[in-house]
C-alpha cells in the first residue's frame, strides 16, 4: 500500500481515494458539498496552464481547485489504477 | 383551488434550471434582484389545467448554507415566504451530489418534487435510473426531465397540480442519523428547542440544532437576546471541541459525510446501474479539455476567442448603434425645426435627447455582448476559462473570471465598461466581483479613444499606434495594480475558494441565449434609462446656467446683426456676378461662425461648470491643466465623449466631430499653454479619472451607490495624483 499524500502531490491520470480532508470553515464546507469526503475517489485530470489550479474527475463529473486548497485533502493513491480514465 | 400555487425552482449550478424554468415560462418572465442584494430575481406566471402557477427560479446553489448571497436569498426565500413547494431541478448525470442539495430540503421539511434533469444525457452515457424506486426511497415524487427539449415538463406540472389537490400537510422533516458522535446532542437540542418553540415558526426544530452545530451565522444571528441560543451554543462549542480532540474534526463535517453517507445508502440500493464499458469511453468533455486547456494550445485558443468576442461585439454592434444614433440626431434636428430657439429647445437636445440617445446607443452593443456570452457561459468555456488564468489574476487578489470584464471595458482598447461590468454577474465570489468591478473601468474605452487620438496627433504625431498600446498597457497594469491594493486594503479578505465544477461542453440552446441577453438588456434599459435621464439634464443645467447676462450676449448679437446685414447687402448688390463676391462673402460667413463660437465659449465659461472649471485652476495647475482643460474634464464625468466636444467649444472652434479632431489638434499644437507633458499629464488624467454616468449607474446596481461614489472619488484622486507626478517631472526632466 503507498504512502499517503496530499492532492498537490497527484500526477496527471492518478487515481486516489480521500482520506481526510482537513480544512475548515467555508473553503472545507465548499470543499465537502461538491463531494470531496472521505472515501471518494479522484482522478487528476489536468492542471491549468500556469500548473494551478488542478482539475479532478469524480465518478461523475469534473471541478477543479487551487494547489493551496488541494493542499488541505489528504490521498491514497491507487496503485494499479493509474491511467485507467485516459 | 382558485389561489395560486407559488413554485420555488431550486437546483445546483449547471443542473440545468434556467433551460428548465425558460422551459416553463417561456418568454413571460420577470426578472429583478432580490431586494439588496445583487443575486437575479425570475418569476414566471402560467396558467395550467386551469391553475395559475407563480413560478420563482431561485439561484442555482450546491447546499443551503448561509455563506454566500445565492445561498441565503434561496434560503430566505423558502423560510419566509413559504412557497407551496420546491421544484429541485437535478443533472441526474451526478445524482450523487445533486442530491446533497434535495436532502436539506428533506431536512427542511418543504414540499419536495425532484426532476431528474438531462436524462437524455444519462440515456446516451448507458445508464439507467430506477425513478420510481428513488422516489419511493425518499418518499417524495421523481420526474425524469429533459429541459432543453421540454421533456418530463408536463409530468413535473402534474405532480405539481397533483400536490396542490392533496389536504395541506404540515411540513415533513427528513431525520438522517449523524452518527454517535452527533446523534445524541442533536436529539437533546431537539427536545430544548421544540420545548421553548425556539424559532420553530421558521424552521423545524432538528434543522435549528444542525444549524447551531454548523456555526450558522444566520441562525445564531437569529437565536441573540434568546436565552436559549446561548444553551444551544454551548451544547455546539463542547461537541466541538470533543469532535476535534477525539477525531480531529468539526460537526459539520461530520454532518457532511452523514448526508453523503446517506445518499449513497440510497443510491446503493439499485437505484442506478451503470455500463461500466461505455462510461469510460463517454466524456468527450475531459478529452476535448485535453487540447482546450492544453498548457501550450489552451492559452493560444483562449486569446482567440477573446479577440473574437471584442471584434464580433463592436464590428456588429458598430452599425445598429450608428442607427441609434442617427435616430437620435434625427430626433435632435426635427426638434430643432419644431420649438423655437431658446433655453426649452437646448434642453430637449442638449439635456434629453443627447442624454437618452447616449444611453440607448449602447443597448446594441450590450446586447450583443450578453448573447455572446451567453453563449460562452452555457457552452461551458468560461469555465474553462476561468480556471486557465485564476493563477495570474489570483495574484492581483482577483479571480480568473475577472478577464471577461476587463477585455469587454476596454482591455483590448476600444471597448466599453457598461457591458463589461455587466458581464461580471458570471463571477461568484462577492470580493473578486467587486474589486473587478472597481478597476474594469480603467480600461480604454471607445469614448476615451477619441481624446488619446487628438492629443496623439497633436504632441506625438505619427505615434498613434504606439501612444495606443503603451496606454492600453498601463491602463492593465493600473488596474491590477488598484484591485491588489484594493484588495490589500478595504476589500481584504482571504480569497473565495475556487472549488468549482467545470461542466460537459453543451451547445447552448438558441431560445436560452435569447432570453438571458434580452432580460439583461431590457433591465439596463429600464434601470439605467431613468436615473441616467435625470443626471444628462442635471449636466446639462450645469453647462448652461447661469446665463449669460443680457448685456454681454447683447454685444454678440449686435456684431452678428452688423454682419449680417453686410453679408445681406453684398447679396442683394451683387446678386447677378455672384462669383466675384465669393470671397468676402466667404469671409464674413467665417467671422460670424466665429463670433458664434466665442458666444458660446463666453455662455459655458458663464455657466457653472465654467466657473467651477475657473474655480478649479489654482489646483488643476499643479498637472498642468488650465480652466478649459478643466471645463471639458467636468463634462466627462457625464460621457468621456463630451471631452472633446467641450474642448471644442471652450477653445471657440464651434461644433468639434469626435471622428475629426483636426482643427483641434492644431489649435492646441499652437497653444503655448500645451506641450507635449501637458497632453501627457491629461492622457493620463483622462484614462485613470472617474466612470462616466452610465457607468456609475450600472456600478451601482451591480454593487451599491457607496462603492459607486467610492469609485467616482477615488479613481478621481488617483488619476490626478498621477498627472500631478507626470507632469510635475515631465516639466523638471525638460
Amino acid at each position: 500500500m503507498a504512502e499517503l499524500i496530499g492532492l498537490r502531490q497527484m500526477k496527471i491520470n492518478q487515481q486516489a481515494r480521500i482520506v481526510a480532508v482537513q480544512a475548515q470553515g467555508d473553503l472545507g464546507r465548499r470543499i465537502r458539498e461538491m463531494g470531496l469526503i472521505p472515501g471518494t475517489v479522484i482522478t487528476v485530470i489536468g492542471r491549468a496552464p500556469l500548473r494551478d489550479p488542478v482539475a479532478l474527475r469524480l465518478l461523475d463529473f469534473t471541478l477543479t481547485l487551487r494547489n493551496n486548497e488541494a493542499d488541505h485533502i489528504i490521498v491514497d493513491p491507487l496503485a494499479a489504477a493509474s491511467g485507467a480514465l485516459s | 383551488m382558485s389561489d395560486r400555487i407559488i413554485i420555488a425552482l431550486a437546483g445546483n449550478p449547471n443542473s440545468g434550471k434556467s433551460t428548465f424554468f425558460n422551459a416553463l415560462t417561456g418568454a413571460r418572465q420577470h426578472v429583478a434582484n432580490y431586494p439588496g442584494v445583487t443575486v437575479e430575481k425570475k418569476e414566471g406566471f402560467i396558467e395550467f389545467n386551469g391553475q395559475r402557477l407563480h413560478i420563482v427560479d431561485l439561484p442555482g446553489t450546491y447546499s443551503l448554507t448561509a455563506y454566500s448571497q445565492e445561498e441565503l436569498v434561496a434560503r430566505n426565500f423558502l423560510v419566509n415566504e413559504r412557497p407551496h413547494l420546491v421544484v429541485d431541478v437535478l443533472n441526474a448525470g451526478a445524482l450523487e451530489r445533486n442530491l446533497y442539495l434535495a436532502v436539506q430540503f428533506l431536512e427542511l421539511g418543504i414540499p419536495l418534487i425532484l426532476a431528474l434533469n438531462m436524462m437524455d444525457e444519462v440515456r446516451k452515457q448507458g445508464r439507467r435510473i430506477d425513478t420510481n424506486r428513488l422516489s419511493s426511497l425518499l418518499g417524495v415524487p421523481v420526474v425524469e426531465t429533459v429541459a432543453r427539449t421540454g421533456e418530463g415538463k408536463e409530468a413535473v406540472l402534474h405532480a405539481t397540480l397533483e400536490f396542490s389537490d392533496s389536504p395541506k400537510v404540515p411540513w415533513k422533516p427528513l431525520r438522517i442519523s449523524y452518527g454517535p458522535d452527533l446523534d445524541p446532542v442533536i436529539q437533546e437540542m431537539e427536545t430544548e428547542i421544540a420545548s421553548d418553540h425556539f424559532l420553530t415558526d421558521l424552521f423545524p426544530a432538528r434543522w435549528t440544532a444542525l444549524k447551531y452545530l454548523e456555526e450558522d451565522p444566520q441562525v445564531r444571528e437569529l437565536g441573540k437576546g434568546h436565552a436559549i441560543a446561548e444553551k444551544l451554543e454551548e451544547m455546539a462549542a463542547q461537541v466541538s471541541e470533543h469532535c476535534q480532540s477525539t477525531l480531529r474534526t468539526t460537526p459539520d463535517s461530520i454532518i457532511a459525510d452523514y448526508r453523503y453517507g446517506y445518499i449513497s445508502s440510497v443510491l446503493r440500493q439499485d437505484v442506478i446501474q451503470r455500463d461500466e464499458s461505455r462510461l469510460r469511453r463517454m466524456d468527450m468533455s475531459d478529452r476535448a479539455d485535453k487540447i482546450v486547456t492544453h498548457r501550450l494550445i489552451g492559452p493560444m485558443i483562449m486569446i482567440g476567442v477573446l479577440l473574437g468576442l471584442y471584434k464580433a461585439t463592436f464590428v456588429l454592434g458598430e452599425a445598429p448603434m450608428g442607427w441609434v444614433e442617427n435616430f437620435f440626431g434625427w430626433m435632435g434636428e426635427m426638434a430643432t425645426v419644431l420649438l423655437p430657439e431658446g433655453l426649452l429647445r437646448s434642453l430637449v437636445i442638449s439635456g434629453i435627447i443627447d442624454g437618452v440617445g447616449g444611453i440607448l446607443s449602447f443597448v446594441p452593443l450590450i446586447a450583443i455582448i450578453f448573447i455572446l456570452l451567453a453563449i460562452l457561459e452555457d457552452s461551458g468555456y468560461i469555465a474553462r476559462m476561468a480556471y486557465m488564468l485564476d493563477r495570474v489574476f489570483r495574484t492581483f487578489g482577483l479571480h480568473g473570471s475577472s478577464v471577461m470584464p476587463f477585455i469587454v471595458s476596454g482591455g483590448i482598447a476600444g471597448g466599453c465598461a457598461v457591458p463589461g461590468i455587466m458581464g461580471a454577474r458570471a463571477l461568484r465570489s462577492p470580493k473578486e466581483k467587486l474589486a473587478t468591478i472597481l478597476t474594469a473601468p480603467f480600461m480604454p474605452c471607445g469614448a476615451k479613444i477619441p481624446v488619446f487620438l487628438m492629443l496623439a496627433a497633436a504632441f506625438f504625431p505619427e505615434k498613434g499606434a504606439s501612444v495606443m498600446f503603451w496606454i492600453t498597457l498601463g491602463a492593465w497594469i493600473a488596474a491590477l495594480l488598484v484591485a491588489k491594493l484594493l484588495r490589500l486594503t478595504i476589500i481584504r479578505g482571504a480569497s473565495t475558494p475556487f472549488v468549482m465544477e467545470l461542466p460537459p461542453y453543451r451547445l447552448p440552446t438558441i431560445k436560452g441565449v435569447l432570453i438571458h441577453a434580452w432580460e439583461r438588456t431590457w433591465m439596463y434599459i429600464r434601470k439605467a434609462g431613468t436615473v441616467i435621464l435625470a443626471l444628462a439634464i442635471l449636466i446639462w443645467a450645469a453647462m448652461t446656467f447661469p446665463l449669460l447676462p443680457e448685456e454681454q450676449t447683447a454685444v454678440f448679437e449686435t456684431k452678428q446683426k452688423q454682419i449680417e446685414q453686410h453679408i445681406a447687402e453684398l447679396e442683394s448688390a451683387n446678386f447677378s456676378v455672384p462669383e466675384t463676391t465669393n470671397e468676402s462673402h466667404e469671409k464674413l460667413r467665417a467671422s460670424l461662425a466665429h463670433i458664434e463660437a466665442e458666444k458660446s465659449e463666453a455662455a459655458l465659461r458663464h455657466a457653472l461648470a465654467g466657473r467651477l472649471g475657473s474655480a478649479l485652476e489654482p489646483l488643476s495647475a499643479l498637472a498642468g491643466f488650465d480652466w478649459r482643460t478643466n471645463i471639458a474634464l467636468i463634462g466627462g464625468f457625464a460621457a468621456k465623449e463630451v471631452i472633446v466636444s467641450t474642448l471644442g467649444t471652450v477653445y471657440s472652434l464651434g461644433e468639434i466631430d469626435p471622428e475629426d479632431t483636426a482643427p483641434l489638434s492644431q489649435r492646441l499644437h499652437k497653444d503655448p499653454a500645451w506641450s507635449p507633458v501637458t497632453a501627457l499629464s491629461m492622457i493620463v488624467f483622462v484614462l485613470l479619472y472617474a466612470p462616466c454616468f452610465v457607468t456609475i449607474v450600472v456600478m451601482a446596481r451591480e454593487s451599491s451607490w457607496g462603492w459607486a461614489l467610492f469609485a467616482m472619488g477615488f479613481n478621481t484622486m488617483l488619476a490626478f495624483g498621477l498627472a500631478t507626478v507626470v507632469f510635475q517631472v515631465g516639466r523638471l526632466l525638460n
